[in-house]
């Protein structure tokens, strides 16, 4: 098996095994799969894109096909042991909302997003342009990514949605971490990854 | 001349019954002997007897799910899209079983049978069966054929709902179920369609309270009606404007009662074409065991409830412009098993179709029904 991309590795150390997960935007489930295989993980995937959910049905993961802006009222209070969801909560017409479900129907969430906080952003926006970056390659008019934020900004939504913030740790575009980036993580981080639960 | 068949098809298959003397339990009280099942078969059996897939059929269909039944046949089984070598129910690795359900009238005991208490068609008096006492049939049939354990069990439809039924009533006879375009239960809507056929036909002069039999002739118009109603809810608004639009046959609008729209034409031609293949009695038989069918109901309208001991790992279709048994009713499903923690993937394929779509080669919905049975497959014993 190929080496798991640094940041699903950092969440697959966050997440103890034998317990149970739920992955918003599953992908091609490729986390899924290396949990159930390494962790003994069970749980499902929820995914919209009908290539991934035939990749996700091959690996015989349960895969759910869902729009995530519909909410999760499939699921029971308390479901799971972890909610994860990597680099959807930015493309989602209500973060907020979508945050507190996953603390309705998970123990803890975990969750990854472009920092729009990054210094390539914030050169871009102060020569007047919107960014497009590494991380965020599209233009403005094309891209998914409706709702940017800032580490700074997530946290503040935390702290008004009463979420608990645990752990927090950033990562570049190829999903390596340094000194420089743990120090400044709202100005080097290309990429935030936090594990919380309910406060 | 021997014709070729494509190389993706079972060919030409044969039929073949199964006798059972024993006394099949009814739900309605009621017991049922003896009784003939009769099906098709395709691929082999291996030596684990783990190979094994039991194919439910929709309202209207029967056993002969693929292949053609002689060299002249020119429509294959009703599944031929997706059950055949390297299809989504690969011959090639499976052994494919499918039976008419009792009550048919395509070879299974039903009301065109002989009544061995009058020596007369069993016609009105044919007992109602329920999707719960197909389950229990095709079990015996199962004992018969030396399968223990299926593979999967899969079915479109009606045949979805039994595929669900077989999950609850005998949990360690399968260990998958493919519950493709289905619900758990009718909506009031889907039971007012139904009533409109059942009185189309009984309300035909030549009906004679379901003994037309004895009068040597057949409520063809009643029927062919109840045929008619059927279709428009297999088929989507849009499916109907792209097939037929407003389109004319003549061109012009002819100011009376003939065919002139298109689309009446093809209902008509639906219908009449149906009255000649399909039994009346068994349609009212048919659309009964679908209103009925109410897994929930034993268990306090609680599917999850109804499902908890099921132990097969469920694959769920829907399609998006099924009006008939929409997406959220297969959600309905879905959810039923989530709160159970039981093992399901679902899937909600985009299609114009309407109900009908369950039939079509549409690419994506191929592609993941493969993906899922490639996985069954991947299971089963190799020799």
């Amino acid at each position: 098996m190929s080496e798991l991309r640094p940041d699903l590795r950092i969440i697959a150390g966050w997440i103890t095994p034998g317990s149970r997960v739920l992955d918003l935007g599953c992908g091609d489930g490729t986390l899924l799969a290396h949990l159930r295989e390494h962790h003994k993980v069970s749980g499902y995937g929820l995914e919209i894109d009908p290539d991934n959910i035939t990749t996700c049905v091959k690996k015989g993961l349960n895969v759910i096909q869902s729009d995530l802006d519909q909410g999760l009222s499939d699921f029971d209070e308390d479901s799971f042991d972890y909610v994860v969801m990597t680099e959807t909560l930015q493309a989602v017409h209500y973060p907020d909302r979508l945050l507190k479900e996953m603390l309705r129907v998970g123990r803890e969430g975990i969750i990854t997003f472009p920092n729009f906080g990054h210094w390539r952003c914030r050169w871009q926006l102060l020569r007047g342009r919107m960014p497009v970056t590494p991380a965020l390659p599209q233009q403005w008019y094309d891209t998914e990514n409706i709702h940017l934020c800032t580490l700074k900004d997530f946290e503040d939504l935390c702290d008004t949605l009463g979420i608990h913030v645990l752990e927090c740790t950033v990562v570049d575009r190829t999903h390596e971490t340094d000194l420089l980036m743990r120090l400044l993580p709202n100005l080097m981080g290309e990429i935030a990854l936090y594990r919380f639960r309910r406060g | 001349m021997t014709r070729e068949f494509p190389a993706d098809s079972v060919g030409l298959v044969t039929p073949r019954t199964q006798h059972f003397e024993e006394r099949l339990p009814l739900d309605c009280g009621k017991t049922l002997a003896p009784y003939d099942l009769v099906y098709e078969t395709y691929g082999e059996l291996n030596a684990a007897r783990d190979n094994a897939i039991l194919l439910c059929h929709a309202l209207s269909s029967d056993h002969h799910a693929a292949g053609y039944h002689s060299e002249a046949d020119r429509k294959p089984g009703w599944w031929e899209v997706c059950v055949g070598p390297g299809k989504p129910i690969d011959t090639d690795r499976f052994f494919v079983v499918c039976s008419n359900n009792l009550g048919g009238c395509k070879g299974s005991t039903g009301p065109m049978s002989t009544n061995p208490a009058t020596g007369r068609p069993y016609g009105p008096d044919f007992p109602i069966v329920t999707v719960r006492d197909w389950v229990r049939a095709q079990a015996r049939l199962a004992d018969a054929l030396g399968i223990e354990q299926w593979a999967a069990v899969v079915g479109g439809s009606l045949g979805g709902m039994q595929a669900l039924q077989w999950s609850i009533d005998f949990p360690d006879r399968l260990r998958h179920a493919v519950v493709i375009a289905a619900a758990p239960k009718l909506t009031a809507q889907n039971i007012a369609f139904n009533e409109v056929a059942r009185q189309a036909i009984m309300a035909d002069p030549d009906f004679h309270a379901g003994r037309y039999y004895e009068h040597d002739t057949i409520p063809r118009r009643g029927l062919a009606i109840a045929r008619m109603l059927g279709h428009i809810t297999y088929l989507s608004d849009d499916a109907m404007r792209a097939k037929f639009g407003r389109e004319l046959r003549e061109g012009k609008l002819s100011f009376g009662f003939d065919v002139e729209f298109q689309v009446e034409s093809y209902l008509r031609y639906q219908g009449q074409s149906f009255v000649e293949r399909f039994d009346a009695n068994t349609y009212l038989l048919m659309t009964k065991a679908l209103d009925y069918f109410d897994p929930a109901k034993d268990y306090g309208d609680d599917l999850s409830r109804a499902l908890a001991h099921a132990q097969a790992k469920f694959m769920v279709i829907s399609f998006t412009s099924d009006w008939r048994f929409s997406p959220a009713r297969s959600r309905e499903i879905v959810r039923a098993l989530l709160d159970g923690d039981k093992e399901v993937s679902y899937a909600e394929i985009k299609a114009t179709q309407g109900h009908d779509a369950f039939l079509m080669p549409i690419p994506h919905y191929l592609d993941v029904f493969s993906a899922y049975t490639g996985r069954i497959a991947a299971e089963c014993s190799h020799e």
